[in-house]
Parts: C-alpha cells; structure tokens; sequence
C-alpha cells in the first residue's frame, strides 16, 4: 500500500465512517440542506442548531450516503462544531477548504482545525477533495439560512 | 469455452500472444501509475489509442489541413477528400453508406440531434416531409430503465416540448430486461422506441432485431444507441433495420469530440436539422433558408475533421484485427471477470449470470465498501477502473445501489491485468476492515 493511500485512510477516517457522529435527523432544527455531489451520487442531509438566543452551535446532525471520506468527515464535523460561535465556525470551514486545496503541501492549522486535520492526505487526491467538503459545503448552506432568517 | 452465443462458435478468439502485440501500439498502456503498470480496465469509458491513430491525425494536421467543403486551394481539397473518405471508411464498418452518417461531437450529440428534430417538425419546422416526426399528447415515447442518461434526457425534453408521454421498460433486479418486458409497454401509440445495443453497466446485450420488429409493427421508429457494441462487435445497422443509431469515437480507440449519427437516408433528409448556420444551407436570403441534403444538413460550422480521420484509422485499425476476434476475445475475459469475481465475498455483480452473453465488463458493489473507496484502493496499485453511477442513476435506484465499480475490458486488455484486477479487488474489504 502506498503512503499517500494510507495517509488518506487513516483510520481515524475508516472508524469515523463506520461509527458516525451525529448520524441522525432532529425534529427540529433552525436549517436543514441536502447537498448532492453529481459526479458520483454521494448525498447528505444536514441540519444546524444554534443554542437559542445565541450565535453558539448546539449540534450538527446528518443522514447520507456516500464514501468513506464524506461520511467521515460528516462525522468528525459533527463533533468539532459544537460549542464554536458561527463565525468561528466558518473560520474553520475556510481553513479546511484551505488546506484540502493545498495538493498536499499545506501546514493545516491544527488549533483551528482539530481532529478535521486527518484530512489532510485528501489533498493528494483532487477528485477525492468534493468528498470530502460535502458536510461542511451543506452547513455552509444552512448558516446562510440562518443568517438570511434573521435578516 | 462452453459459452453460446450465437456466430462466436467458430471464430478464435485473439491469443495472449496477439493482444501482447497489440498492446505495443498503444503509447499510454506503458504508463506507470503509482509505482505499478497501468492495468487500464476503463476502456467503456475511453479507450486508449494506438499510434496508428495519433499518427493519422498529426499527419493530417502536418500534411493536409485546410478548412473542408470550402475554398479551392490545394490543402483545402486534400481535407475535404480526406474528411468524406472518413466519413465511407466509417460508414462501412456500420453496414451504411456514407449519406447516412453524420458527425457530431459525440453520441450525446447525436441522441441530441435526433431528438430536436422530432421537436422542430413538432413545431411546424420540416414541412409535409417532416409530418413523421411530428408529436402529439397522447403519443408515447419509449427507452428502457437501463438506459445512459444520455437516452433519457434528451426524450425528456422531446416530451415536455411535444405533450408526448415518456414510457420506460422496466428492468430486473438484475438491470435486465426481456422482449416480453418491452412488448408490454410498446403499443398502437409508441412513436420511438429508444434503447441501448449494449449496457454500459450491465453489459446485457439487447434483443435488437425483436424489438425492431415490435417497434416497427407499432409504427414507431427505432434509436439505437451503439456506444458500448460498435467498438467490440461487428455491426450492421441495416441489417437490424434500426433508423437511427449513435455512437462516439473515443470509445473505439478514436479522438474524443468526434461522434456518429446513423440515420436511413429518406429519414434523414426528411429530419429538421438541430444546428444551424454555416455549411448546411443552400439558399439564404434575409428572410429564409433552405438547407442541404443529409448529412451536411445537419453539420453546421466548423466540422472535427482531424478527429474524423483519425476515427477513420481507428476503424481501419479494428477492421485489421477482426471485430469478430475481438468480440470472442472479450466474451473470454468477461468470463474470467465473473468467474473471479464469484469468488470474492461480499461481491455482488449485476447483469447477466455467468454463462449468459455479455459484453466485457462487470459492474459489481462490494459489501460495506463505497465505490469510489474501492476505485481509490485499485488506482494505488495501478489498476483504473470507473466507479460511480456510469450516468445511469434510473438503473442504479432500481438496483438498490448509488454507485457500483465496472472493470470493461478491450482489445488490448490481458488475462494478467483481469488476474491482477481480481486479486486486488479481493483485498478491498479487508483494507476497510469490513468483516464478513
């Protein structure tokens, strides 16, 4: 096996997309968005809490289907964001985008990313890298809701 | 082999040694991909192409190029013979005459092409000679549940532009379909019955001459999509007495950005053209048109011409090594395929059971393993296959599955590449940690 396939598959990831965090859906949410990459029929459906009366994640919880990599990184998504305020939370967002573009030379910002820095041998893979952002690409969406609602 | 299909009995198929030498023609096949030899098992979706073919082009750019059907310059005349002797090469190797074949960009195109001019003659465009393609509500256009998206779509749109009904063949649980499915849903009110030669994920093989026979019985007519049979077995079109039929260069050691329409030339000429501009009029006047005869009617602007001679040397190519060779070659290595495959756990291939006649490819989902994790595994040693829906979702949502992995073999594809494949793909579950 090579190390760039094993730096993919951490198995951090293959346990992740095995035992999933927030792999349910809520009877309520404050946004829902189903995100589908077309190119291979990989799909989530994404739902975002806010602590009410405050701009802190209460939970992300999810339903899909689809790879390894995007329900992994559904899962680890799911664990991280809880706790952060929104703008942290896409400031995390943008630092995973970063570095999953980085075709493999990037100095991901563990602080900023936690345990999301496993993926970061997804970088190697450009085909592999929508996989990867779908979650994150769907709660994009839902904090857009969120922010248009208020408006 | 104990396998029957019916005219393979007799012919032998290519030996080791001849695919060996084969496979020397053929530049990117020596290609070293992460630290293993290119095992190429991709070729339903784009083949490789020899040298012969990349040769004809450039020399045709080196030599020869010129703008066609325009001009009265040396170069322009030397193009122009070149691009309509393609257009006989590849005519005969369809069993048509070159009237009848008309470049387009690809199939997609094609399928395209055929669909906006039922649409066109629906809206008044064609005249009394394009009455029978003309649509109503209450007509019934039908495709099968197997189909590329490519034979979907565009009758999507056919039917939403005519009040006509989009009808389908259902399929098995193991995507195939039987005449009996089809004769149920052909009838009185079908006008085109629209299906595909060869399953691109299945590799079923469609009783074409009986549901020519239903279809035409019906009064409709019939479009064949021939992407996966025209590259691997000897086709006469009008032999199976379809009225149009589609397929594309680049699957059958051709360029990509080339692709074929065959259409019977009275169908043809009577079809309203779907481009239209430059190269395919006679008469323009500030008000109206009038346009050529098939096929130039239908090619407008600036034709892929090196494409269309390099498909040329593309066929001259398979015509060498005998379609009918190749055909009985690849119905060996698709029993090697589904034999192997049998023997992995947790595999399910669909389409026909072993020993029924498929084309060379198998589609299969493994257990617990996504098909993009499954083709990410097989690149890292070397070995592409296509994963994914192979734009057939329809098929893929009757099947229970979003996405399958399809090893396709070609002329140039070895019993070792087939034996690597299978050992690799036997090793998938255990990478992910799948249990049994």
């Amino acid at each position: 096996m090579s190390d760039a396939l094993s730096g993919l598959y951490q198995q951090v990831i293959l346990d992740h997309s095995k035992q999933r965090s927030g792999d349910r859906l809520l009877e309520r949410a404050d946004a829902t968005r189903f995100e589908r990459n077309p190119s291979c029929g990989d799909e989530i459906t994404l739902q975002f809490v806010l602590k009410p009366g405050t701009d802190i994640v209460e939970e992300i919880a999810w339903q899909g289907n689809g790879c390894s990599i995007s329900m992994a990184s559904a899962s680890v998504l799911s664990q991280l964001a809880p706790g952060l305020t929104v703008t942290e939370l896409q400031a995390t967002i943008d630092e995973f985008r970063t570095m999953l573009r980085s075709k493999g030379v990037g100095e991901p910002d563990e602080d900023v990313l936690g345990d999301a820095v496993v993926f970061q041998g997804v970088s190697k893979y450009v085909m592999r890298v929508k996989c990867a952002m779908l979650a994150w690409v769907a709660t994009e969406g839902t904090m857009a809701d969120v922010a248009t609602a208020r408006d | 082999m104990s396998l029957s299909v019916a005219g393979t009995a007799t012919i032998a198929p290519l030996t080791e040694a001849e695919v060996a030498r084969i496979r020397a023609d053929f530049p990117a096949l020596a290609e070293i991909v992460n630290g293993e030899p290119l095992a190429y098992l991709d070729s339903g979706a784009t083949a490789q192409r020899p040298q012969q073919v990349l040769d004809a082009e450039v020399d045709f750019l080196k030599h020869s190029n010129g703008a066609v059907h325009r001009g009265a310059h040396t170069l322009a005349g030397l193009a122009t013979e070149a691009y309509e002797s393609a257009r006989e090469t590849v005519a005969a190797f369809v069993g048509a005459d070159a009237e009848e074949i008309v470049w387009t960009s690809n199939a997609t195109d094609a399928l395209n092409l055929v669909a906006h001019g039922f649409i066109n003659a629906t809206a008044g465009r064609g005249g009394a000679a394009a009455q029978r393609f003309v649509l109503s509500p209450g007509d019934e256009i039908v495709v099968t549940e197997a189909e590329h998206h490519a034979n979907i779509v565009p009758w999507q749109e056919v039917a939403a532009h005519t009040g006509a009904t989009l009808r389908f063949v259902p399929v098995d649980d193991n995507g195939i379909w039987t005449v009996a499915d089809a004769a149920g849903v052909i009838t009185e009110s079908t006008k085109i019955v629209a299906f595909s030669h060869v399953s691109n994920v299945t590799g079923f093989i469609a009783p074409v001459e009986e549901v020519v026979a239903l279809a035409h019985a019906a009064g409709a007519l019939v479009v064949l999509d021939v992407c996966q049979s025209a590259p691997h077995r000897t086709l006469d079109l009008r032999a199976l007495d379809v009225d149009f039929a589609a397929f594309s260069g680049h699957k059958m050691l051709g360029p990509t950005g080339i692709g074929v329409l065959y259409g019977r030339k009275e169908l043809l000429n009577a079809l309203p053209p779907f481009r239209t501009g430059g190269s395919m009029i006679e008469t323009v006047t500030m008000v109206s048109s009038t346009f050529m005869p098939a096929p130039q009617r239908f090619e407008a602007g600036t034709q892929p011409v090196s494409q269309a001679i390099a498909l040329a040397e593309a066929v001259r190519y398979l015509n060498a090594i005998g379609l009918d060779r190749i055909e009985a070659r690849e119905e060996q290595l698709a029993d090697r395929l589904l034999a192997g495959l049998a023997e992995i756990p947790g595999i399910r291939v669909v389409g026909p059971a072993r020993g029924v006649a498929r084309a060379g490819l198998a589609s299969f989902d493994v257990d617990g393993v996504h098909a993009h994790d499954v083709g990410q595994f097989l690149d890292d040693k070397g070995i592409a296959v296509r994963v994914g829906h192979h734009c057939t979702q329809p098929l893929h949502r009757r099947l229970g599955l979003t996405a399958t992995t399809r090893a396709s073999a070609y002329v140039y594809t070895t019993e070792a590449e087939v034996d690597r494949f299978l050992a690799a793909v036997a090793g998938v579950r255990p990478y992910f940690g799948v249990s049994e």
